[in-house]
């Protein structure tokens, strides 16, 4: 049975009709047609559907969408703003963190949410909250070089977001 | 790189934008207003005869749209690229878990789930054989009953000298049976396309897959049309490494959408059903011998190895004898007896894994090596100096290296690396409960497809009206990037900024064949092609534009971003107004490159012998901790000679994830099989490497300058992975002084190891 749900994606009120039980990344992704958020497992081990909700990160293959009532939702379509990269987007531009590209918006997802609760992070701190995404093709490496990098580029006075 | 080359081979990927703001889409992304699901009912019991499919009840769903069997395959309903003898629905035998069935079409992820439950069978199940040895005997159950040989899918043999004599003659021989475990790809993107048919009868297939072109025949022969009326784009991929060289859920999409009346149909196989019916590393079991006289030389090398292959052929054959073919790695023997069988089990489908086989003869031998220089009372490295392969000698297979190979090099950086330098005082202050060593492997890779198989590409590089450049890639790009290494490579050719140019995926449609997006070939080949093709374009280019100009011939004018100049002067004319000079079919220009092979070498072995390889030599520092038998990798350091290196953070990519892979491989990842069922069934019971688990890599470039190469560079994208686990085993047995001998070295085993009970579990 559909209900009507109402949230706020990636700046802008949305208000739709649908099931409650279907899964966030579903409705993300084949009702409102943002194929940025991808899945990767299905059962919350890979990361790769990150989402920010309220600026916290969750895994959206994991959420319904009655989870999304009353919330801020931000996917990887609305990290950027005014067609501006994100800091941590630029990063893992400059730094080469990408290469398939099928983990790569979840990982900006967790890095933006990461940053803002520890915007100064140690290597290790980076490594240890970057840990619950999985990339097969990078071998991390240039992931943590972006994200010490970007938070270096915030905390210098760019766009935090 | 080359002095002179490089202006526009370096700098960031192209790619990048369009994934970084998950504006890019993959095969995985493609929806429309109306569309239907597809899923297969899959059998779940690993060997048994099929006697009734039951389709009546799933059809009575109201959300289903088709319930369809292998009675309704108009084509031979077989799969195969040697041997032609996987169903695309089982119509007689099921000969692994993953086999489907039924193939269900519904109107929605929820519809469908549901009715796959309601289509059931009826099986006589069969005996299984889950051990490769094991199958080879008389005794055991028949997987193919047309099969000539029993269980055994393909052997290789090769013997070279007097192996027998050679080793009594050896001062120090060393023994060991070695097993790697059956390694699952786990790309992010699992297994996805979308297919309908058009408006002119054509089945469009869009997946998410290394080979359109070899895909294109298989669909057509398995459902039964002609091969000008399908049509396979491959995007950009969400991970493949090697998971999809081959027909994954092609033509079960092409099935479905066959019986839609036009309607677009999706596939995208869930974690669960990705493991279940996807491909995987062969495991393999190896029975290694080497003999060396007391000054270090290797005199002998004896081994005998098993790959499991699954049920069906695919490229198992040619894995297992890539294997055989570099069983004696990077190194001068010249006697040898080598031994390679490829066997038919109920186990998960074997296939191609980045390294091709290569990475499981790989740990035999350099074990072996180790185990020698243990014997020999001989410094590892020194041990692998002695012997190491360089340009002019002959490898195991007996090929003489005419071709570029640093690998004496790679080797001598290491010794020369402050790690090993130190190695001594940094073992030594382990901390409490800790065992602290080092360990090394080495490696060689060859690029390319082997003799018999012509490794070729053909490659289209456009000027369009516009005065832009445009790339047909005919190579998926599965991650690796090639396709902006492309444009990087008309870039440089054509003195063209490669973001004001144009790449076009692979398109049966557009592009021109050019093999499989595979054997460390995407770049070698394909840029070869781009350069000719390239250089095609310019010679257009600059005719026109010294028409245009009033300048006599090509040698006044020159090429400069956006235009063409009269040398020595201002005057310049824009690309727009030289393509409205040239005839649109002049604009487009193709090449044509084929990788070096020598005929000669067909006499040596299934398929014949590569001629070009790359080579690497690696280092691992590891800490193993004796309380909980974790090993943590604490340093890396590979050293890698794939020629000339053009982009550096692309080059370093390669590397960095294929030692990614290799720690995964080494330590943790193991796809558990038993009698034919999988325990292994998601990301929480399969576990690849964290940011927590791999270190900070160092990746030194013995560039030698490969002649032969598209600005000198040679295949990066498997080398790498071979060293790995050799590196960690061979680390693990100078920490703790024993040695593990089955593989991945988890905890458990670690443990067991120590407290002197052996390898269980």
């Amino acid at each position: 049975m559909k209900r009507k749900i109402s949230f706020l994606l990636n700046g802008s009120p949305v208000a739709m009709e649908v099931d409650p039980s279907r899964r966030a990344v579903d409705v993300l992704r084949e009702d409102l047609g943002l194929t940025g958020t991808k899945e990767g497992c299905g059962s919350g081990e890979c990361g790769a559907c990150s989402i920010l909700v309220d600026d916290v990160v969750k895994l959206s293959c994991i959420m319904t969408a009655a989870q999304l009532e009353g919330r801020k939702i931000v996917t990887i379509e609305g990290v950027g703003q005014d067609g501006e990269l994100h800091p941590v987007q630029r990063s893992f531009v400059e730094r080469g963190a990408i290469q398939c590209g099928f983990c790569t918006p979840g990982m900006v997802i967790a890095a933006v949410g990461f940053l803002k609760e520890n915007p100064d992070p140690t290597r290790e701190e980076i490594r240890a909250g970057m840990s619950g995404n999985i990339c097969r093709c990078t071998g991390y490496e240039k992931i943590i070089d972006a994200v010490e990098d970007a938070a270096a580029k915030i905390r210098g006075g760019g766009s935090g977001g | 790189m080359r002095k002179g080359a490089g202006h526009f081979l370096d700098g960031p990927r192209l790619d990048a934008f369009s994934k970084v703001t998950g504006q890019e889409r993959y095969a995985a992304d493609e929806y429309s207003e109306e569309f239907f699901w597809a899923g297969a009912k899959r059998a779940l019991v690993p060997h048994a005869r099929l006697l009734a499919v039951h389709t009546s009840r799933a059809a009575a769903h109201p959300g289903v749209v088709r319930v369809l069997t292998s009675r309704d395959i108009g084509g031979s309903n077989r799969l195969g690229i040697v041997r032609n003898h996987q169903p695309v629905l089982v119509d007689e035998v099921i000969r692994h878990a993953g086999d489907p069935v039924a193939l269900v079409v519904a109107r929605s992820r929820e519809a469908l789930s549901e009715a796959l439950e309601l289509v059931t069978f009826d099986h006589e199940p069969l005996p299984g054989v889950f051990d490769p040895e094991e199958a080879l005997k008389d005794s055991a159950p028949r997987i193919h009953e047309d099969n000539g040989e029993g269980n055994l899918m393909r052997a290789v043999r090769v013997r070279r000298g007097d192996p027998d004599g050679a080793f009594r003659d050896c001062d120090v021989v060393a023994e060991g049976v070695f097993e790697t475990s059956r390694q699952e790809h786990a790309y992010l993107e699992t297994e996805a396309g979308w297919a309908r048919v058009d408006e002119g009868g054509v089945l469009v297939v869009v997946a998410s897959t290394q080979t359109p072109y070899r895909d294109r025949k298989e669909i057509a022969a398995a459902l039964g049309l002609d091969m000008n009326s399908v049509r396979v784009i491959a995007p950009y991929l969400g991970g493949a490494f090697g998971g999809k060289d081959g027909i994954t859920v092609q033509c079960l999409l092409g099935l479905a959408a066959l019986n839609t009346g036009g309607v677009p149909v999706k596939m995208w196989w869930d974690r669960r059903e990705s493991f279940l019916a996807g491909m995987k590393r062969l495991p393999a079991r190896m029975h290694y011998r080497l003999g060396a006289k007391k000054d270090g030389t290797f005199q002998a090398l004896s081994c005998r190895l098993y790959y499991d292959s699954g049920p069906y052929a695919g490229l198992t054959g040619e894995i297992m004898a890539m294997g055989a073919e570099h069983a004696g790695s990077a190194y001068r023997i010249p006697n040898v007896n080598i031994e390679g069988y490829c066997v038919y089990t109920n186990n998960a489908l074997g296939g191609p894994f980045r390294g091709f086989g290569v990475p499981q003869s790989t740990a035999g031998m350099e074990l072996i090596v180790g185990m020698a220089a243990e014997k020999l009372g001989m410094d590892p490295l020194e041990v692998r100096r002695i012997n190491a392969l360089k340009a002019g000698d002959r490898n195991c297979m007996g090929v003489e290296l005419k071709y570029s190979a640093g690998f004496y090099d790679c080797v001598d950086r290491l010794v020369e690396h402050p790690l090993w330098k130190g190695r001594e005082a940094w073992k030594a202050s382990a901390p409490p409960w800790k065992k602290r060593g080092l360990g090394v492997g080495c490696m060689a890779h060859a690029i390319g497809y082997p003799a018999l198989i012509p490794d070729d590409a053909n490659a289209r590089v456009e000027l369009t009206e516009n005065g832009t450049v445009r790339v047909y890639s005919s190579v998926p790009d599965m991650g690796q990037g090639n396709a902006g290494t492309y444009l990087r490579i008309a870039g440089e050719v054509l003195n063209q900024d490669p973001a004001t140019m144009e790449v076009v995926q692979p398109d049966t449609d557009h592009g021109l064949p050019s093999g499989t997006s595979s054997a460390s070939r995407t770049t070698y080949t394909f840029g070869n092609a781009v350069i000719e093709a390239a250089g095609g374009l310019k010679g257009a280019i600059l005719r026109a534009g010294a028409r245009s100009l009033g300048v006599e011939g090509i040698d006044s004018v020159e090429l400069i971003p956006g235009a063409v100049r009269a040398r020595g002067s201002a005057r310049q004319v824009a690309l727009r107004d030289v393509a409205a000079l040239i005839d649109a079919g002049d604009r487009s220009c193709k090449g044509y490159f084929r990788t070096p092979y020598d005929e000669s070498t067909l006499s040596i072995m299934y398929l014949g012998a590569h001629v070009l390889f790359s080579f690497g030599a690696h280092l691992a520092r590891i800490e193993v901790d004796t309380l909980t038998g974790r090993i943590d990798v604490v340093d890396y350091v590979a050293v890698t000679d794939a020629g000339r290196v053009l982009n550096r953070s692309v080059y370093d990519q390669q590397v960095q994830g294929s030692i990614a892979q290799g720690i995964g491989w080494a330590l943790m990842e193991d796809y558990v099989m038993k009698d034919g069922r999988h325990e292994t069934g998601d990301m929480a019971t399969y576990i690849v490497p964290t940011s927590l688990d791999v270190p900070d890599m160092v990746s030194a470039a013995v560039e030698s300058d490969e002649t032969t190469g598209p600005f000198g560079m040679k295949g990066i994208g498997e080398v790498v992975i071979s060293g790995c686990l050799p590196a960690i085993a061979n680390a693990f047995h100078d920490a703790c002084g024993v040695r593990i001998t089955r593989f991945p070295l988890t905890p458990e085993r670690v443990l067991s190891v120590l407290a002197g009970q052996g390898e269980k579990a």
